[in-house]
């Protein structure tokens, strides 16, 4: 099985991060794994992407044209990237950004206001923690143990709160996942 | 060893350095500044010489100093830089060095912009500096296989004194992939690579003797003697074309109905697509070369199968080593093209209506 998948939103949002975590989780878990960034001139608050593969088999192109799971950290990666996800694939949205949200009826779309969620855990930055705990909850794609094994080895000695932080949003993200 | 989540830059970098090379030399530019950067971090840490140069220019006359010492030496810069690094890379030829210049490939031409190409092929593999010569050039298409050139150029490039040229792009360079290193030589392992250059290279004349120092030279004002020297280079040439070829062969068959030929970054998506049509009953393959020179024409024109009406040629270029398959193919089938340029990469899905609309004609 092969699992495509476009990270999207403003430049410092984690979007790129996102994708590395699911890559680099899925590599400890034995499955190959491709993490392509857009990268150019672009900066905070600019725009950024990042094609993520995750797959039992050898992968061929890390580009990927139809994703089967987008996360939209914000307005222009809806408008950019949702008409091209598969049918009967997953969006995954983050409504406090996305005013406009997504018209089409042949996806899942699982809708929330993920960055003030964020703020509510108590930092704007675990948003990217929680878009990958809806991942977990929703597809299974990662384990949440493997997640949580792999911040711990570098997070738990240097930085105790900021690793429970990080934590308590994936476990939150997760329940939005499955909810 | 477990397998590490790297940048193609960063793992071509890691993989040098295990592969004995101690003395690195360039100048920063996108979009293969990390590779730089890594080895700026690394390099002290094995006791080598990091050292950015004032330019492209300079960097690869260091790289002509130290390979004249006999020792492991790298470079390595995107489109615009390579091309400064030209005259260097024709001394280094002339002169018989062996060392590694890497070209994360950029848009061209002139300065261009940053993203992934394929336009240095005529570059890297018909010339690009001045006079009668050959690099060895590999076109990774893997982050792994990116790494485990880095080992290959060194032993390819100490083998036949001849620079080697690995001619990766932009996309390789920033894509993180899983990869696996080899153990790392040790230094008495480079010490003893070293000694295979003591008959050539520069080194202390320690009994003085006028007649036991070398020469490092790519000068021979002589034409007879020039002559002389051309003509050996090509006597090596030819026996690195016989011996160095290497291609991977995809979805080969007697079934092929169409038969693709891309290399590097451009044949991960061409993959992606042959694997989409095979889904539909149809059957493409696909030759990727893994050294673009020497190029296998031969064996190319041997995976045309007996019902492939057409091979169908993929790069992110406007066609260049296109000619090169029109060579291997000699009027047998025709020959079509299509490719994307000035940092363009085509999609998995762009390939597949072209294989759709080739496989309805």
């Amino acid at each position: 099985m092969t699992t495509e998948i476009i990270c999207a939103g403003f430049g410092g949002q984690g979007v790129l991060t996102i994708g590395k975590f699911i890559a680099k989780v899925g590599m400890t878990e034995g499955k190959n794994v491709s993490w392509l960034p857009s990268y150019g001139p672009e900066m905070r608050g600019g725009t950024a992407n990042v094609s993520t593969v995750v797959s039992d088999e050898e992968i061929a192109s890390p580009i990927v044209s139809f994703p089967d799971i987008l996360v939209a950290l914000n307005q222009p990666s809806i408008d950019k990237f949702a008409p091209s996800i598969r049918p009967g694939g997953i969006l995954i949205l983050n409504t406090t950004m996305c005013p406009h949200g997504c018209k089409r009826d042949d996806i899942v779309q699982i809708a929330a206001p993920l960055s003030d969620i964020a703020n509510e855990i108590g930092n704007p930055m675990v948003l990217n923690m929680l878009a990958i705990g809806v991942i977990i909850g929703k597809t299974g794609l990662i384990k949440y143990e493997s997640m949580e094994a792999d911040l711990t080895s570098y997070m738990k000695a240097k930085n105790p709160e900021l690793l429970e932080l990080n934590l308590k949003a994936i476990k939150r993200g997760i329940e939005i996942g499955k909810s | 060893m477990a397998k590490i989540l790297m940048k193609g830059n960063e793992a071509v970098a890691e993989a040098a350095i295990r592969s004995g090379c101690r003395l690195y030399f360039a100048y920063p530019i996108t979009p293969q500044s990390e590779l730089i950067e890594y080895m700026a971090r690394m390099m002290p840490k094995v006791n080598g010489v990091f050292l950015q140069a004032e330019s492209e220019v300079a960097a690869i006359n260091m790289v002509y100093g130290a390979a004249g010492c006999g020792k492991r030496v790298m470079t390595s810069s995107s489109s615009p830089g390579i091309s400064l690094k030209m005259e260097g890379i024709s001394y280094l030829a002339g002169a018989q060095l062996p060392c590694v210049i890497i070209n994360v490939q950029r848009g061209g031409p002139g300065l261009g912009d940053i993203q992934p190409a394929q336009g240095d092929y005529f570059q890297a593999t018909k010339g690009g500096g001045h006079g009668d010569y050959r690099l060895i050039v590999m076109a990774p298409s893997s982050v792994q296989e990116f790494a485990d050139m880095a080992s290959q150029a060194f032993d390819l490039a100490d083998k036949y004194l001849n620079p080697v040229m690995i001619l990766a792009d932009g996309m390789l360079g920033q894509m993180m992939e899983p990869v696996e290193f080899k153990t790392p030589k040790t230094d008495a392992e480079i010490a003893d690579m070293w000694l295979q250059h003591k008959s050539w290279c520069i080194q202390p004349n320690e009994d003085g003797d006028k007649k036991h120092h070398h020469e490092i030279n790519s000068l021979e004002i002589d034409p007879v003697m020039l002559e002389k020297h051309v003509n050996k280079l090509y006597e090596k040439y030819a026996v690195i074309e016989k011996n160095e070829l290497s291609f991977e062969k995809y979805n080969i068959s007697d079934d092929n109905e169409i038969l693709c030929v891309a290399w590097g970054t451009a044949s991960r998506v061409v993959k992606s697509a042959i694997n989409e049509v095979k889904a539909q009953g149809k059957s493409v393959g696909l030759i990727r070369p893994i050294n673009v020179w020497p190029f296998p024409y031969e064996d190319l024109c041997k995976a045309i199968g007996p019902n492939v009406k057409k091979v169908y040629v993929f790069e992110l270029n406007t066609g260049q080593m296109l000619d090169d398959v029109k060579i291997a193919v000699a009027g047998k089938v025709p020959v079509d093209f299509w490719g994307k340029v000035g940092g363009v990469v085509f999609t998995p899905a762009e390939i597949k209506e072209k294989l759709e609309q080739a496989l309805k004609e």
